[in-house]
């Protein structure tokens, strides 16, 4: 399915390189140690690893974007040709975010501001980040600020009364539609979302993923999925990229991290996953439809980013680790076409036997 | 209320909740808050029970009730022949040893300033079981061992603070067993935890369990987790049962349409699916528990609702046989045209 959307495609964003650092007492800590992928327009990528992996920095680098004391210190980002990195703030507030790439924060529902409207807090959004043109087309005197507003409410399935609302007079639900309606009705070209189902009760979260996939279908929407888990992107990304210590370990079609049934594969069976934490995350995955005896887990915790063990920042938790890995970090390569995959047991033998 | 255990079988009946009720008072009176409305089932010894639910269902409440953390409005909680009487009546602490539990959140639910040897200690103290300090630390050093915390040496030193999160759930696993309780609530104990050791987690409670014969009641708002730990199922909805069965039952053959739009809802980690909609399952959220709908108390958000559902009086347990209980009047009607 990438294959298809990516042919003679150029990527609507485009990362190489990043690493983003958090300056503490204690040392540099290495959150995003050097990422590199792409986004095709119309496509859902989605950014699945375990708390501390660096998903949520490496997302809101993106906007350009660092909480204190973290720094990009290497690499680029381009929005649709425009380089995010060494952007002075003043642009970035005015140029690029919301209007070029909008992000759905990470609990943003519980942080609307509680005395303001709907309509004010978009409003608001749309004077701080509006493309020039429409901030002087309001600022003639045109009324361009209502219509984007209930345009992108009813977009998410809510009536335009909501904008005379009060966040505590929405549920859960209807204040992250509220958040999603807010981070598009710019109409930006990329849209980050982080974990924007987690906090939400399972049928609201259905509901939620339903609406994305129709705003992809409707929008065309090019989006950045982040979440800890891995169902819920098979679910929504087209693509999928696990990360691990602040590295990339794998990247596929969704195909690819989960495999296809051997019995339907019109494309030809793929027997999924190459890297062996993808591997242990799946298979420590609660299965509803499947009782499992047991439930795969990953011994240890991951490592301390100030100082990450050299070699594969995997090895000490990997059960297939050699005196190679603990000695080289294996670089990310491509394996099969376009599944790129960051594992010296891979790339010996990429049909090695699974866990 | 029709009764919601399974036919007797091996194992005796631990825990039973009869007709359990508990109502908030908010707002100064001006608004009363049903939390849990009429609940009854029974837990048997060795048994995992699933309480599953979205937020609001009254999950919670039910586990607070059953720790006695809060007194029920009305019914009654029996734990092997332990009633749960006024706080601090003859009976109370016996009931309380026999029911501890395990909380959602590692971080909080230790006092930061005691090392894990005080962390043990204290339920020992409190309930007067070993009566020396040296008899209480073997007793410590034994349950860390149970929930394979070795060398035990190297850990009752150590502050919360200094360990991981499952590690701390291992901990707060110790510390509830340390009692011998016959009946553990675990609420939503691995939610807080990274999915590479929430396996860990569940695993080790499982096997505890198996060992020692211990009854829980898996407080959750995950089914899928639910599946894997749990014997039998109930799915709770605005302070009532909606369906409770085996795991089986409920999961792969489910009756009421809440139960179905529930595990509809589920994500699955297979390939395929992020060009498909799944369409409505449920409408709307979960209305608010001081504001109960008439009749069929999830009518609102059912997709299989008729006019009957909001009218006639609301459905009570109906059993299908094997324990597999649920609570819709048109569940023919719903399976034929689900």
């Amino acid at each position: 399915m990438g294959d298809t959307l990516r042919a003679g495609r150029e990527p609507i964003l485009s990362v190489r390189g990043l690493k983003l650092h958090y300056f503490t007492s204690k040392g540099a800590v290495r959150a995003v140690d050097g990422i590199s992928f792409d986004l095709y327009p119309g496509e859902t990528l989605g950014l699945v690893g375990e708390s501390g992996c660096g998903k949520s920095t490496a997302g809101s680098a993106l906007l350009g974007m660092a909480s204190t004391p973290g720094r990009i210190v290497e690499g680029s980002i381009l929005v649709d040709g425009i380089e995010v990195v060494g952007m002075p703030e003043r642009s970035l507030r005015r140029d690029l975010r919301w209007s070029e790439i909008s992000m759905v924060f990470q609990g943003a529902m519980n942080s609307l501001t509680p005395v303001y409207t709907i309509g004010e807090l978009m409003a608001e959004t749309y004077r701080e980040h509006a493309p020039k043109r429409a901030r002087d087309a309001v600022a003639r005197g045109g009324k361009a600020q209502g219509a984007p507003m209930s345009k992108y409410l009813r977009l998410v399935g809510l009536p335009d009364a909501t904008l005379g609302r009060y966040p505590h007079e929405l549920s859960g639900g209807m204040k992250q539609r509220v958040v999603i309606a807010m981070a598009l009705f710019l109409e930006p070209k990329v849209v980050v979302m982080d974990e924007p189902t987690t906090a939400l009760d399972v049928i609201v979260q259905a509901q939620i993923l339903d609406l994305i996939k129709g705003l992809k279908r409707e929008l065309g929407l090019s989006c950045v999925f982040i979440t800890h888990d891995l169902a819920t992107e098979a679910e929504i990304a087209d693509r999928i990229m696990v990360m691990y210590a602040g590295r990339i370990a794998e990247l596929g079609s969704s195909e690819d991290i989960f495999g296809n049934d051997p019995g339907k594969g019109s494309q030809g069976s793929r027997i999924g996953s190459l890297h062996p934490y993808t591997q242990k995350l799946l298979a420590s995955t609660p299965r509803l439809h499947r009782r499992v005896s047991e439930l795969a887990f990953i011994p240890g915790s991951p490592p301390d980013l100030i100082d990450p063990p050299v070699g594969c920042r995997f090895a000490p938790r990997c059960s297939f680790a050699k005196a190679k890995c603990l000695r080289e970090e294996p670089p990310i390569a491509e394996l099969g076409p376009g599944h790129l995959a960051a594992c010296w047991k891979a790339m010996e033998d990429p049909e090695y036997e699974r866990l | 209320m029709s009764d919601s255990s399974p036919s007797p079988g091996p194992g005796g009946i631990v825990l039973e909740v009869r007709d359990l009720a508990k109502e908030f008072v908010a707002r100064k009176g001006r608004e009363r808050v049903r939390a849990v409305d009429g609940m009854s089932f029974s837990l048997r010894r060795g048994e995992i029970l699933g309480l599953v639910g979205e937020s609001g269902c009254g999950k919670t409440t039910i586990g607070k009730l059953i720790m006695r953390l809060i007194e029920p409005s009305s019914g009654s909680i029996e734990v092997e022949g332990f009633r749960s009487g006024p706080r601090g009546g003859s009976g109370d602490l016996a009931y309380r040893r026999r029911v501890q539990m395990v909380f959602q959140d590692p971080y909080a639910s230790m006092n930061p300033h005691f090392r894990i040897r005080e962390v043990l200690e204290e339920p020992l103290l409190i309930h007067r079981l070993g009566k020396t300090r040296r008899e209480r630390m073997a007793m410590a050093a034994r349950v860390m061992e149970e929930v394979k915390m070795t060398p035990v040496a190297d850990y009752l030193d150590r502050y919360p603070h200094m360990l991981s999160g499952g590690q701390r759930q291992r901990i707060a696993m110790a510390r509830t067993l340390i009692l011998r309780p016959s009946v553990i609530v675990a609420d939503e104990p691995v939610s807080m935890i990274d999915l590479s050791t929430r396996a860990e987690i569940l695993r080790l409670m499982k096997t505890i369990q198996e060992e020692m014969e211990l009854s829980f009641i898996y407080i959750t708002h995950d089914i899928s987790t639910a599946r894997y730990f749990a014997d039998r199922i109930a799915v709770m909805y605005l302070g009532r049962i909606m369906e409770i069965g085996s795991q089986d039952e409920v999961i792969d053959r489910p009756v009421h349409p809440y139960t179905r739009a529930l595990i509809e809802a589920v994500c699955e980690p297979v390939a395929g699916r992020a060009r498909i909609a799944r369409g409505p399952l449920a409408k709307g959220e979960i209305p608010s528990a001081s504001d109960i709908p008439r009749g069929c108390r999830f009518h609102t958000r059912c997709m299989f609702a008729e006019e009957e559902c909001s009218v006639l009086p609301e459905p009570e347990l109906e059993d299908l046989g094997g324990g597999h209980l649920h609570a819709c009047r048109r569940w023919r009607e719903v399976a034929e045209r689900a």
